[in-house]
């Protein structure tokens, strides 16, 4: 927000993607800024989810062309996604249920460890030293999340609000330059959707993480973004600046209601 | 002095007290907070540094004797450091509640007239931001950096806002100059005892909160007493989770800390202090009567979730140790038999149950503040935690009466502490004269004046009366015991304190002055309602459901009852039976000044908030609606509507009976 850049993060072109018949995505073209908080919004259905796993290769369009970080492609494949800095949650929070808040983080610095299988399962020597480290690091995000309470607690039977923390605590584990977040605010009361506004905000400043998040609160969306984008129908039917979008007729037609 | 004060540190001022152990334990652990899941510990001599660094700082900011600063937050050293460091140039810090809202903390910060603020984190700069216009003595606010991320303060550009370590960094570049070092030293010396040396604002029970100012020397004084009572050493340790700005944290943890030199460990979070009581396993240790029974319930709840064989086995000690363990406690003769069997069960229910709760190594645990159940109270003196009972004040600071070891029983509060003159008025009212007493209310010599005797003694505001052996009885508030319309004697908290023994029962107001009969109001305690509930297949989506349940109504309407036949074996107290009852629709909450931040019922509010309600309970309906006004943390505004079913209990007679079977 505070260095918007006008660098492009991520440049999707003309993306479409089909299940069988289904038409989920025509045609679909918007960037991402780096250092920017961008929202997609749209009705259920709209194609917001899976231009998401478009994004980290989950899902491969059968037209349209992704650039991210400068390499133009046709897909994204997920483990490359990864690799270069793409993190998500998800709607349905993902979390090995079973595992402590701190190992399911832990989770989030898999990819970061250089050690080999050996030198992990001794633990010794090197391989302690980087354990070290990076559990430092999962404690930054325990105590920036302000989730030390329910650090050694399984997941599993945490509320929903506190998992849907550990969840971006995971993501922010892997140090992420493109955060994708699904929907970071479903299901929470007022007070732990502020929590959750001000992690985001902070996660995108301080950070340094460039953020795409669908959210349905549009109190939220346009309060914390820098620039959305609105889906109907797996189509593009407006992109720019809050204020711009809140003001647009087909969007107040197709997503907000008329006569609002 | 005895032995125990001479290993004790020497001064009339905290800041002396200080230095003194720099030099004579240098080297012992002094703090302890857990951070990045780590528990970080620095020692006296890394204090003493710590501190002047701060001193110094606030120094170069131009902070001068007798200003004002206002310490804002949880349990933190660096908190703690800065108390001490104004302390060290003669300013005097002012804690405040760190859970006030944004309204409070401007009443107190104005009145106490701080030119400076130390706040914790993000969330108490928003509130003194928030209301700043009203605050214009304020000239600096510092907030601590967790790990160098100034959170959430990154577009803050507000005048005197600026971070704590930079303050520090500050006045560590100063010190390195040795004419700073000398002045800093020379203020030290130049700090008198009879100087004030905290402001401490009291919760408010009885309208808006006074600022009791304490003198060093008084607050010593009276804290080497009780450090010498108990017998606390440099090898103590505590967990410093009480609020920074109630006299209880002020004299438990730090003065008698720094007379002791004991380790004070600060927990991570509030939310973890209970796990972080069990890392610790402090030596010495105060809770509130609700924090007991808070744990109490839990350790319940979960026996009754165990294994057939685990609950027989608990069920079966915990029998002994009901029978055995107080007499056992307090040096009573008791069979070879008993012995043996407490012996056994300590090996496989107590000491495995107070390690779970963090209890292990207490030698020392005080409870004050309401009064606590009898049974409540057994429990845990049984599986052998030396708990024991003080009454205090902030007026006092802290310490009236305290129970000695071995004399300690569960209904009353002991005899007077050491040094204390304690008398009670031909009204009821205790009065008392202490080593720690008051110097004043800051800029209110009238309330003062109103405080105490023409004799020099402090008015309590509370009626109570001595026991035979010596031990002081608390009844009520002086000025909430009231009489029904039959000119019964009504002693609302009596009975309210005897619904609450329930675990059932969170909070309860009695009603009764100027009436005809005693009505209650009642809160369930959603932990262990909440529990049966889920036992018993009742499904509800909120409390106020819950609350309005038949069966839970039947629940309480049981409790009730058992109180009514309890009161009527009082001869004193058998014409105040609760005739009708009901269960409110709400929490009580200190966020809608229901309660006070210590969580005391605020009765003329209830009173008025919840007329309706009350109106209900005298006028025969067999219901009543309410709409409240709810009053979120950040001053925002909601409403909240709820109808209360009304029951009726009947009374038991007046049994002289049941008293001679």
């Amino acid at each position: 927000m505070t260095e918007a850049s006008h660098e492009i993060l991520l440049e999707v072109e003309n993306v479409s993607l089909s299940f069988g018949g289904v038409r989920a995505i025509s045609n679909v073209s918007f960037d991402i800024r780096k250092g920017e908080i961008r929202a997609i919004i749209g009705p259920n259905g709209a194609g917001k989810t899976s231009m998401l796993n478009v994004v980290n290769g989950f899902y491969h369009p059968q037209e349209g062309r992704i650039t991210y970080l400068g390499r133009s492609r046709s897909r994204m494949r997920a483990h490359e996604a990864a690799e270069q800095g793409v993190a998500r949650t998800f709607q349905n929070v993902a979390l090995f249920k079973g595992m402590t808040t701190l190992d399911n983080i832990m989770t989030g610095r898999s990819l970061k460890m250089k050690r080999g299988l050996f030198w992990q399962a001794l633990r010794h020597g090197p391989a302690l030293a980087e354990e070290i480290e990076h559990r430092r690091i999962c404690e930054e995000i325990i105590d920036f999340l302000e989730i030390e309470h329910i650090r050694k607690l399984p997941v599993g039977a945490l509320p929903y609000g506190l998992q849907k923390r550990v969840e971006l605590g995971r993501a922010l584990a892997m140090e992420p330059t493109l955060l994708l977040l699904d929907e970071p605010m479903a299901g929470m009361n007022l007070e732990e959707k502020e929590d959750m506004s001000r992690f985001i905000v902070e996660a995108n400043r301080l950070r340094g993480a460039t953020i795409a998040l669908i959210e349905h609160d549009i109190g939220v969306v346009m309060d914390l973004s820098d620039r959305v984008v609105v889906l109907e129908y797996g189509r593009k039917i407006a992109d720019g600046v809050p204020d711009v979008v809140k003001a647009d007729q087909t969007v107040i037609d197709a997503y907000l209601g008329v006569g609002r | 002095m005895g032995s125990a004060g001479e290993a004790n540190a020497a001064g009339d001022t905290f800041a002396k007290l200080l230095r003194e152990h720099a030099v004579r334990r240098g080297r012992r652990p002094a703090f302890r907070h857990k951070d990045l899941g780590l528990w970080q510990t620095w020692t006296w001599a890394e204090v003493y540094d710590e501190t002047r660094a701060i001193a110094a700082g606030l120094l170069a900011l131009g902070l001068d004797r007798g200003d004002t600063m206002a310490i804002v937050g949880a349990n933190r050293p660096k908190l703690y450091w800065s108390i001490t460091a104004a302390q060290m140039i003669g300013a005097i810090p002012v804690p405040v509640y760190a859970d006030s809202v944004a309204d409070e903390l401007a009443i107190v910060l104005d009145h106490a007239e701080v030119t400076a603020v130390v706040a914790q984190d993000q969330e108490q700069v928003d509130k003194i931001l928030a209301v700043r216009d009203r605050l214009p003595r304020v000239h600096h606010i510092l907030y601590d950096e967790p790990h160098d991320e100034p959170r959430g303060l990154g577009d803050y550009d507000e005048p005197g806002l600026m971070a704590f370590e930079a303050v520090v960094a500050k006045g560590r570049a100063a010190l390195a100059d040795g004419n700073v070092a000398a002045d800093l030293d020379r203020r030290i010396d130049a700090g008198r005892g009879a100087d004030p040396s905290v402001i401490l604002y009291t919760s408010g029970t009885t309208g808006r909160s006074k600022g009791v100012v304490l003198s060093g020397e008084r607050s010593i004084a009276a804290a080497r007493d009780t450090v010498a009572f108990d017998k606390l050493t440099d090898r103590d340790e505590v967990l410093a989770y009480l609020p920074l700005a109630w006299v209880g944290d002020h004299y438990l943890n730090y003065a008698q800390g720094y007379i002791a030199g004991f380790c004070m460990a600060c927990p991570e979070s509030a939310d973890t202090a209970a796990g972080d009581l069990r890392e610790i396993g402090p030596t010495y240790h105060f809770a509130p009567p609700r924090v007991f029974e808070a744990l109490l319930t839990r350790v319940q709840i979960r026996m009754e979730d165990a294994a057939a064989f685990k609950k027989w086995l608990y069920r079966r000690f915990m029998d002994v140790a009901k029978r055995w363990g107080e007499k056992i406690a307090n040096g009573e003769k008791v069979p070879l038999r008993a012995r043996l069997a407490y012996g056994l069960g300590d090996l496989l229910i107590y000491a495995p149950l107070k390690n779970a709760l963090g209890f292990s190594r207490i030698r020392v645990a005080y409870t004050a503040g309401e009064a606590i159940g009898a049974d409540l109270f057994a429990f845990y003196r049984s599986i052998g935690l030396n708990l024991k009972q003080l009454y205090g004040q902030t007026e006092a600071f802290l310490f009236v009466t305290a129970q000695a070891d071995r004399a300690v029983r569960s209904d009353a509060v002991g005899p007077p502490a050491p040094g204390v003159a304690l008398r009670i008025a031909p009204d009821g009212e205790v009065q008392f004269k202490s080593p720690g007493m008051f110097v004043g209310y800051f800029r209110e010599p009238d309330k003062t004046l109103e405080a105490l005797t023409e004799d020099g003694y402090v008015k309590t505001g509370d009626a109570g009366y001595l026991e035979p052996d010596g031990q002081l009885k608390i009844v009520d508030r002086a000025k909430d015991v009231g009489r029904l319309t039959n000119g019964q004697m009504f002693a609302p908290k009596h009975i309210e304190n005897k619904l609450k023994f329930f675990p059932n029962i969170r909070e309860a107001v009695a009603i009764g002055d100027g009436r005809d009969f005693v009505a209650a109001m009642i809160n369930i305690e959603l932990a262990s309602v909440g529990d049966w509930a889920e036992r018993n297949n009742v499904s509800y989506a909120s409390y106020q459901e819950l609350a309005a349940h038949p069966r839970i109504y039947e629940m309480i309407g049981a409790h009730v009852d058992a109180v009514n036949h309890a009161l009527s074996r009082d001869p004193m107290m058998a014409g105040a039976q609760v005739r009708r009852f009901l269960i409110l629709p709400k929490e009580l909450d200190a966020d809608d000044g229901e309660l006070t931040r210590t969580q005391k019922v605020r009765r003329r509010l209830i009173a008025e908030r919840y007329a309706p309600l009350i109106d209900g309970l005298y006028n025969g309906a067999a219901e009543a609606s309410i709409s409240a006004e709810i009053t979120y943390e950040d001053g925002r505004k909601g409403k909240l509507a709820g109808t209360s079913r009304i029951i009726d209990t009947p009374p038991y007679p007046k049994t002289t009976a049941a008293r001679a079977a």
